[in-house]
């Protein structure tokens, strides 16, 4: 065994073990526990946790690779999936931990007193969370095939296997305290090899500044304008002003990645958590702290990636490197098949341009580059090995919360809240580990047939979140009067429209053999992307509702008197105080 | 009753206040104005790339800070009040 492959081991069983150890010592006993970890977490800790659930596969693996590869363009995931939480902070999360229910579902239940509405909301809340967990099985996917040197399917089944494990034990409470342990992991993991490769290029260790900083060959060359006019001589567009299907797409791309990150079952959760409404303010907050430390490092690690991608095939103009002498990154990544060289023109030498009939290097799969950045930029094993943990840690994070949001879905809000009203707690607690296994073995399945690249396939979770829970959540909040038919008339429109728009374009449920529309630019609703449609969802989601809303009666009055207790948490005190 | 509207007043005049920059910062600055932006530099960085891929965030952690603090205050204001 080399040396790499050692650390390696170590890096990721050292890890896993802490993991487990955490899981066990906080084992859940009581559906409080198992479900929002008894609400006695403090908003630091619980900022940490969000940070862990927040960060997945696609924000650790792929986003860094997305943006190298669109520049600019890639400012829509990383203004989108940061912007959502001041929404989160100020129109949901203080409502509804003061509303004090479990889950998502049961406080569209008790606002819109309808079981039917609860029914719609789980639906929802399923689709988008297993649109979500398949990003996340690619990732563990792609870590373990790379690392462990096993194929991809291995590599899945691997990851389905611990993610199963780990997420039947723990229960929230396990879950919260082992996301804090993985947040240390993956942001110690994401963050180092990013400062060793600003050093190595600007001078600069930190990647914030490095990225707007001169490189260190003495040329006084700005980073930003050596990368804009390497890409562009090779056909490329210019890597800082590439807008991603104009400024429409991008404005309606950002909105959707940012009402669906204020709609995630999974997220929203997390604030049912903490103590008081106060606490889940300050929680929204410290976790964008958490969150921001990797999103603003992002867009150094994909520029500089980029950079130095470009500059092993043609270390200066016009020569390029030959394809016997490729380094040994080149020749691991090829092995695994996310990363394809065709010598089309028979010279041995490596052709990297835009133009598809002469490119020669065919596959370069987005999700390689954070991996591949540390080898790539020559650094220490130890560091790579790191990166693969922190990819692991990641993924993992993030695919336990969101079992947990679809096993809590099932269990409390459809078999206790409609079907089975006397479910005792032992057995819900049964049934949720239950449900978790079948949407382990679902999201292994949907992970082998992937629509799209790893944060692909979560955008359009996203866009299903923007369409349907979001808006129902705000006119829940916001709009008093706002009734069950009007608000289940909305749900259903947003997310019908998004999913046909989803679906048209990628293949119904994402079926290989039915997605042959893909990519199809004249079939874009004024050019929107299938990815950005749900910020269109939600505009038919809320116009639908008020329409609806106009022809029938209002809320009944302690429905209201119900949000304005919501509302304000002094009412609440009062409330109590009459008890 | 007089009292919790206006605390619910209150908090929507804040949220306002708080979305009206967010949506300058992220949409308008980030991506409708971009281009002209960018023909500002700050360092290495074209500022409008800049506000979009780093300035946002760091005005986003600042607004929600900003809004706890307010509410935090907000809530004490109205427990006198109550008291």
């Amino acid at each position: 065994m080399d040396e790499l492959k050692l650390y390696t081991y170590i890096a990721v069983l050292g890890t896993f073990a802490l993991y487990f150890g955490i899981a066990i010592w906080a084992r859940a006993a009581s559906t409080s526990e198992f479900y929002v970890a008894g609400s006695g977490i403090g908003p630091v800790q619980n900022g940490m946790a969000i940070g862990a659930d927040w960060m997945s596969a696609a924000s650790f693996i792929s986003m860094a690779g997305l943006i190298a590869f669109s520049g600019y363009g890639g400012s829509v995931f990383l203004m989108g999936w940061t912007g959502g939480y001041v929404l989160l902070a100020m129109c949901l999360a203080p409502y509804m931990r003061q509303h004090g229910k479990f889950t998502v579902p049961e406080f569209i239940s008790d606002r819109f007193y309808s079981k039917n509405a609860r029914i719609v909301a789980v639906i929802c809340l399923i689709i988008a969370s297993v649109t979500y967990i398949i990003g996340q099985m690619k990732g563990v996917g792609v870590t373990f095939s790379r690392f462990l040197e096993i194929k991809y399917e291995a590599g899945l089944y691997a990851g389905m296997f611990i993610v199963w494990v780990y997420a039947v034990l723990g229960g929230m409470k396990g879950i919260t305290y082992t996301q804090i342990a993985q947040y240390c992991v993956l942001i110690f993991a994401y963050t180092i090899p990013a400062i060793f490769i600003s050093l190595q290029l600007t001078g600069n260790p930190i990647p914030q500044l490095g990225l707007g900083s001169t490189l260190s060959d003495d040329s006084g060359v700005y980073l930003l304008d050596k990368l804009d006019m390497v890409v562009t001589d090779l056909g490329f567009k210019e890597y800082t002003t590439d807008n991603m299907g104009g400024t429409l797409n991008m404005f309606a791309y950002t909105m959707s990645l940012m009402i669906g990150t204020a709609g995630l079952p999974h997220v929203i959760m997390r604030f049912f958590t903490v103590p008081s409404a106060k606490a889940a303010r300050a929680s929204a907050g410290y976790a964008l702290v958490f969150i921001a430390i990797l999103y603003t490092v992002a867009p150094a690690v994909g520029a500089m990636a980029r950079y130095n991608l470009m500059d092993t095939i043609e270390p200066t103009p016009g020569e390029h490197l030959v394809y016997d002498e490729r380094p040994q990154w080149f020749k691991d990544w090829e092995s695994t098949g996310l990363l394809k060289f065709d010598d089309k023109n028979s010279d041995g030498k490596i052709q990297y341009l835009a133009d598809a009939e002469v490119n020669e290097m065919v596959k370069v799969d987005p999700d390689i580059m954070v991996l591949a950045n540390p080898a790539i930029a020559n650094l220490p094993n130890w560091v790579i090995a790191l990166v693969a943990a922190g990819g692991l840690a990641a993924a993992l994070s993030t695919a336990a919360g969101l079992l947990l949001a679809i096993s809590s879905a099932i269990s409390h809000d459809l078999l206790k809240g409609v079907w089975m009203p006397d479910l005792s707690e032992k057995n819900e607690l049964l049934i949720g580990r239950i449900t978790m296994t079948l949407s382990v073995l679902l999201a292994g399945y949907l992970g082998l047939n992937p629509p799209d690249f790893a944060a692909g396939t979560v955008a359009l979770a996203f866009g299903l979140a923007a369409s349907s829970i979001f808006p129902a959540l705000m006119m829940g909040i916001f709009s008093k009067k706002m009734n069950n038919k009007a608000a289940i008339a909305g749900m259903c429109a947003g997310i019908g429209v998004t999913m046909l728009y989803v679906f048209q374009h990628k293949g119904i449920m994402f079926i290989p053999g039915t997605s042959f529309m893909a990519g199809m630019d004249e079939n874009w609703f004024l050019g929107i992307s299938p990815n950005a449609f749900g910020v269109v969802g939600a505009i038919v989601n809320f116009a639908v509702a008020f329409t609806v809303m106009r022809f029938t009666d209002e809320a009944p009055a302690e429905i209201q008197a119900m949000v304005d207790r919501f509302r304000s948490p002094q009412s609440e005190q009062l409330a109590s105080a009459d008890h | 009753m007089a009292g919790k509207t206006t605390y619910w007043q209150e908090n929507l005049r804040l949220i306002c206040i708080c979305l009206v920059i967010w949506f300058v910062v992220a949409y308008v600055f980030g991506i409708l104005l971009v281009e002209p932006l960018n023909a500002i530099r700050l360092g290495g960085y074209k500022l409008g790339f800049w506000i979009a891929q780093q300035g946002s965030i760091y005005s986003f952690v600042g607004l929600i800070f900003w809004y706890s603090h307010k509410m935090n205050q907000l809530d004490k204001k109205y427990r006198v009040e109550q008291d």
